[in-house]
């Protein structure tokens, strides 16, 4: 028998792993990443002659086809500028699908976190996080798998949310969701949390009603976007007491105590970066007076000039 | 290349597809069930004896004698029978079995039985501890881990024969070495297409034609053996997962 070196082992791999574009418009140009169930390459697009992203499973199996396909359509329905927008999709000579979305150049949230800085700054990164998952809800889309690596930062700073191969769609049939299908060699039902075996979602951004199996509903996200801020608590001097609540109330345990929506959410974060109250977090009387002198800096300053200026005026008036 | 041993040689006679070894060793029609038996020693025993050599840090010699001790057992004792793919992989168990064995096996009475009626394997256990010599010694991601790697260096390592035989079978011995040249020797990557289709008096699309067919075959090829080495359609798949989809540590 051959013996294969590591990296020739390595190489083989990756060369099983191609997909095989022969009888489509797309040209192999290298591997981009591997995700839960598929891997994601960078291609040429013959016809339009432009480089996207070609997302394809690594083997013909019918649950996550379904999946795929189920991506595709549910990132086609969102027309956001926080989603990648799909082009296309279609299917291999060897049974396996694929779909093409716009090439993202950037680094994902987990990679670039450290990089940038101030409190306000990640705030305002988790506020455009939310935007997207916002319109998925109101659109009765929920993503599941909200972490740091499903965050893509682009080189002009745009947020994009990534990786919808679990989303469900709310209000639809059992066929929308097809995680719900997966694993039912005997017809009956699968919950989530036993599917194919195994949990779907990632540990610590997981809702416990998701690892669970339960139904679920928006509160899922909220629960990773709470996961999410405290990722980011991570990159911070020290975290504020109000934002600390937050983050307790997005990741509360029983989904009846956490915010009912992701707007709710955001806006907690948004009014604690504007120096306003949060919605979770009572201040004591000193920490109200500073947070109000802090937020009326401007006018405190002008008032202490003109009063400071008055003084000076009655003290050196000529007499 | 040459065969490592007999057993394995023998399956390249007959190619096994879309049957399994869990399904064959089971089966009452003993050329069947030698045939799988074939199959499984083929896959793993290289595995197995390196997760003994390196895992359990066992000499040499020692290590050959639980090596077969180990597939003996196997067959002797009809350990596949107890196999339940619904609880793990057949790689997992076997990996336990292995376990079992090392931990509990008394060496006088090992090699009282070896100097039994024991048939023993033709295993070429000379190249298997030349390769042993290139593994680090200890496994950075435990003994499953390792065992998964070794699994899958076996595995990929039968598809690279059996794609050399078909394809010099078919008069395409030149699309073969295409791919052992970008894809098994070192530094093959960095030559261009073009310097590949000079050396080898071919159109630069050839290249890429011939690259691209050796390429899908070997997957097609890998696919086939894993699933001959897997109980179920689910363990196929999440060994395929495995297999092609992660990285190999």
């Amino acid at each position: 028998m051959t013996f294969l070196s590591d990296s020739a082992l390595e190489r083989l791999r990756e060369a099983a792993d191609q997909p095989d574009l022969s009888g489509t418009r797309y040209r192999l140009l290298e591997k981009l990443g591997q995700g839960g169930m598929g891997g994601v390459f960078r291609v040429k697009d013959s016809t339009l002659e432009r480089e996207v992203a070609l997302k394809v499973i690594n083997i013909a199996d019918p649950g996550l086809s379904a999946r795929l396909l189920q991506e595709a359509r549910v990132i086609a329905k969102l027309e956001h500028p926080g989603i990648v927008p799909v082009h296309d999709s279609g299917m291999l000579e060897d049974g396996r699908p694929y779909y093409t979305m716009k090439l993202v150049q950037g680094e994902s949230l987990d990679e670039l976190a450290e990089e940038i800085g101030s409190i306000a700054d990640l705030l305002r990164t988790f506020l455009r996080i939310c935007e997207p998952v916002a319109f998925a809800h109101a659109h009765s889309v929920l993503h599941r798998d909200l972490k740091p690596a499903n965050i893509m930062i682009g080189p002009f700073g745009e947020v994009l949310v990534m990786d919808w191969g679990l989303s469900k769609l709310l209000a639809g049939t059992a066929a929308s969701d097809p995680l719900s299908e997966i694993g039912t060699s005997n017809g009956t039902s699968v919950s989530l949390g036993t599917a194919h075996g195994s949990v779907l979602g990632t540990p610590g951004y997981m809702a416990p009603e998701q690892r669970d199996g339960e139904s679920v509903d928006p509160r899922v996200d909220v629960y990773s976007l709470g996961a999410m801020l405290e990722f980011l608590f991570k990159f911070m001097p020290g975290v504020p007491a109000p934002l600390a609540a937050i983050c307790r109330k997005a990741k509360a345990e029983d989904r009846s105590e956490r915010y009912a929506s992701v707007t709710d959410l955001s806006n907690d974060v948004a009014k604690f970066l504007d120096g306003l109250p949060v919605s979770v977090y009572r201040e004591g009387f000193l920490a109200r007076a500073s947070r109000w002198i802090r937020r009326n800096r401007t006018w405190i300053l002008l008032l202490l000039a003109y009063v400071v200026m008055r003084v000076l005026l009655i003290i050196f008036r000529p007499r | 290349m040459g065969e490592d041993t007999s057993i394995g040689g023998a399956r390249h006679q007959f190619p096994l597809t879309r049957w399994s070894v869990i399904e064959g060793a089971r089966s009452t029609e003993p050329a069947q069930r030698q045939r799988a038996l074939d199959a499984l020693v083929s896959a793993y025993w290289k595995p197995v004896y390196k997760y003994i050599r390196l895992h359990w840090a066992k000499e040499n010699e020692e290590a050959k004698d639980l090596t077969q001790d180990f597939f003996t057992r196997l067959i002797e004792k009809q350990l596949l029978d107890r196999f339940d793919p619904a609880k793990a992989r057949l790689r997992t168990y076997l990996r336990v079995c292995v376990d079992g064995l090392v931990m509990n096996t008394d060496k006088a009475a090992q090699r009282q039985k070896r100097g039994g009626d024991v048939v023993l394997l033709p295993l070429d256990f000379e190249s298997a501890e030349g390769e042993c010599r290139q593994l680090p010694v200890a496994a950075p991601g435990g003994p499953e881990e390792f065992f998964a790697k070794e699994f899958a260096r076996s595995l990929f390592g039968l598809a690279v024969d059996r794609l050399r035989n078909e394809c010099e079978a078919k008069g395409k011995a030149l699309y073969f070495q295409l791919l052992d040249l970008y894809d098994i020797e070192e530094g093959g990557k960095d030559l261009t297409y073009e310097e590949v289709a000079t050396r080898f008096g071919i159109k630069a699309t050839d290249v890429t034609n011939y690259l691209s067919y050796a390429r899908k075959e070997f997957r097609r090829i890998v696919l086939e053996e894993l699933r001959t080495m897997t109980a179920s359609e689910d363990e196929f798949r999440r060994e395929a997962q495995t297999l092609l989809g992660a990285r190999l540590a």
